[in-house]
């Protein structure tokens, strides 16, 4: 051993240490970007799912209403996330006519499947409330919504015995090609939920186009890709497996949570 | 149960940065659109000659961070994110992903939590090691002393947790580890229906969403000073006795 300066002994130690520290945090942050690539790993990340949805409502209870705000709350502006025209030729006609002839189409497990005018789903029992609306990007906007009870639809149609789940048909394609049209899904419990609305007007004004003319859905316990814009079919259905990529969603077949009350 | 905590943490804070990341930004309210700014943002920007710069908005004064806040670069191409890849799980933009991590290691967190309480209160850790003593409380004075100096507990004071030491561990086991929980499930819409409206004694939920982001940088602070503790107190000496609970009680050093 030769006498080398202690303080460049030291030095060195703590760059070698410094470079050990900074190979192990790529090789960690590496390591979960394999397994997040990886067909098994998600699948174990995911059954945390089924626990957040059960804990969440046993914990509020089935028909906890979400919190509703005063019209001090409003956001000036209620911001437009996702498609803001859709890129649908059919819908473009609707739309430069005012909607007049749009009509929601009702099927699948029902006893009595049936089309509504907007007329008719005005006339439906409905309510006005001013909610929050929580995206799962992160940000939160207030708006004021009005619209058709769902479960006042749902009455009118009677589902059947085995319908569990009501799909939401959009006119909305999400490829450029006009492919993947947007679609969600919720359970019974949601679906008959006093809250959740086939909304028609946001903020006293005829819901515009940007925010989902000419209906869209409020599901007010979940997150904002649930609320389906461009509502134009509602089928009832036992299994959402034959639909889409079998998710139950446009953003579920990303990836994205089926459950989105978290 | 300390190192299922530390690999829990890691990953909830890192999936989390993820998160943050697909809306970096972070507001005081109910909602984002309230008129106000919000008191926090990081974002990327294009100059008129085209060069792409980071800047941290926080509480209306901007800063600068170009390669590690806003703006980060790969390969020699920049691109807009908020926390650098090296900080998050998944290490890209990735958000579905970074939310499974989450809530996963969530549950993990959350167990592997009550059991440790369940454990210090069963097995009087909490009231014979962690609580002060009113001997402790008199010793304050002295003991912040000694910690500025970097002056450390030799002998057989060396083998209990020392004042400071004791009210850091319980205002992180008892106030900081469950107040991030909680203002984690105040963000979730569902949970949000209890008691009317909960979310609002914390400000509304973009403000839960601040505490919550707060919280975690706090929790990341008092790791470095442990970190930094247990190093220059006898690291293999200490991670022994958090290990296999051996401490050997260093010799007195002989001075010249």
């Amino acid at each position: 051993m030769n006498d080398r300066d202690p303080s460049r002994a030291l030095r060195g130690r703590r760059r070698f240490l410094a470079r050990i520290g900074a190979a192990l945090g790529a090789l960690g942050v590496a390591g979960c970007d394999r397994l997040s690539q990886s067909e098994w790993f998600p699948r174990v990340l995911d059954s945390a799912e089924r626990l957040n949805e059960r804990v969440a409502k046993l914990v509020t209870g089935r028909k906890a209403m979400a919190q509703e705000y005063g019209p001090a709350d409003l956001s000036p502006t209620f911001r437009s996330n996702g498609t803001a025209e859709p890129n649908n030729a059919e819908y473009a006609a609707l739309a430069s006519n005012g909607f007049a002839d749009y009509a929601l189409d009702v099927g699948g497990l029902v006893a009595k499947p049936r089309r509504f005018t907007l007329a008719e789903l005005r006339a439906l029992p409905s309510r006005t409330q001013i909610t929050r609306h929580d995206c799962v990007e992160g940000w939160s906007a207030i708006g004021k919504w009005q619209g058709a009870r769902l479960s006042a639809v749902l009455d009118a149609v009677q589902p059947t015995p085995a319908a569990r789940y009501v799909v939401f048909h959009c006119a909305d394609p999400m490829e450029d090609d006009g492919e993947s049209p947007y679609y969600e899904s919720i359970d019974m419990d949601d679906a008959y939920h006093e809250q959740t609305l086939l909304a028609y007007a946001l903020n006293d004004r005829p819901l515009p186009i940007p925010n989902g003319a000419p209906i869209r859905l409020r599901v007010e316990r979940q997150l904002g890709y649930k609320h389906a814009k461009y509502v134009m079919r509602l089928e009832l259905v036992e299994s959402f497996a034959h639909i889409g990529e079998g998710k139950g969603g446009y953003w579920e077949d990303q990836g994205y949570q089926w459950y989105a009350g978290i | 149960m300390h190192w299922i905590n530390v690999v829990a943490l890691t990953l909830m804070f890192m999936s989390g940065l993820q998160i943050f990341n697909s809306h970096p930004a972070l507001y005081w309210g109910a909602s984002s659109y309230t008129g106000r700014p919000a008191w926090l943002e990081i974002g990327a920007r294009q100059d008129g000659q085209g060069r792409m710069s980071g800047y941290t908005r926080v509480l209306g004064r901007e800063f600068t961070t170009t390669g590690i806040l806003g703006l980060s670069t790969d390969d020699g191409r920049a691109y807009a994110q908020g926390f650098p890849s090296w900080l998050t799980v998944p290490s890209h933009q990735w958000l579905s992903m970074a939310r499974s991590w989450h809530f996963f290691f969530a549950w993990i967190f959350l167990v592997n939590g009550l059991c440790y309480v369940l454990y210090v209160i069963g097995s009087r850790h909490l009231a014979r090691d962690l609580w002060p003593t009113r001997l402790d409380i008199r010793g304050i004075g002295a003991s912040i002393v000694d910690h500025l100096r970097f002056r450390h507990p030799t002998g057989e004071a060396a083998k209990r947790y020392n004042v400071l030491q004791k009210f850091a561990y319980l205002s992180v086991i008892f106030v900081l580890l469950p107040l991030v929980v909680l203002m984690g499930l105040g963000m979730s819409p569902r949970l949000d229906t209890l008691f009317g409206g909960w979310v609002d004694w914390f400000g509304g939920r973009q403000s839960v969403r601040s505490l919550h982001f707060i919280i975690a940088w706090l929790l990341i602070a008092f790791v470095l000073v442990h970190v930094f503790e247990v190093v220059v107190t006898g690291l293999w000496n200490n991670v022994r006795s958090m290990i296999t609970g051996r401490y050997r009680v260093p010799q007195e050093s002989v001075h010249e």
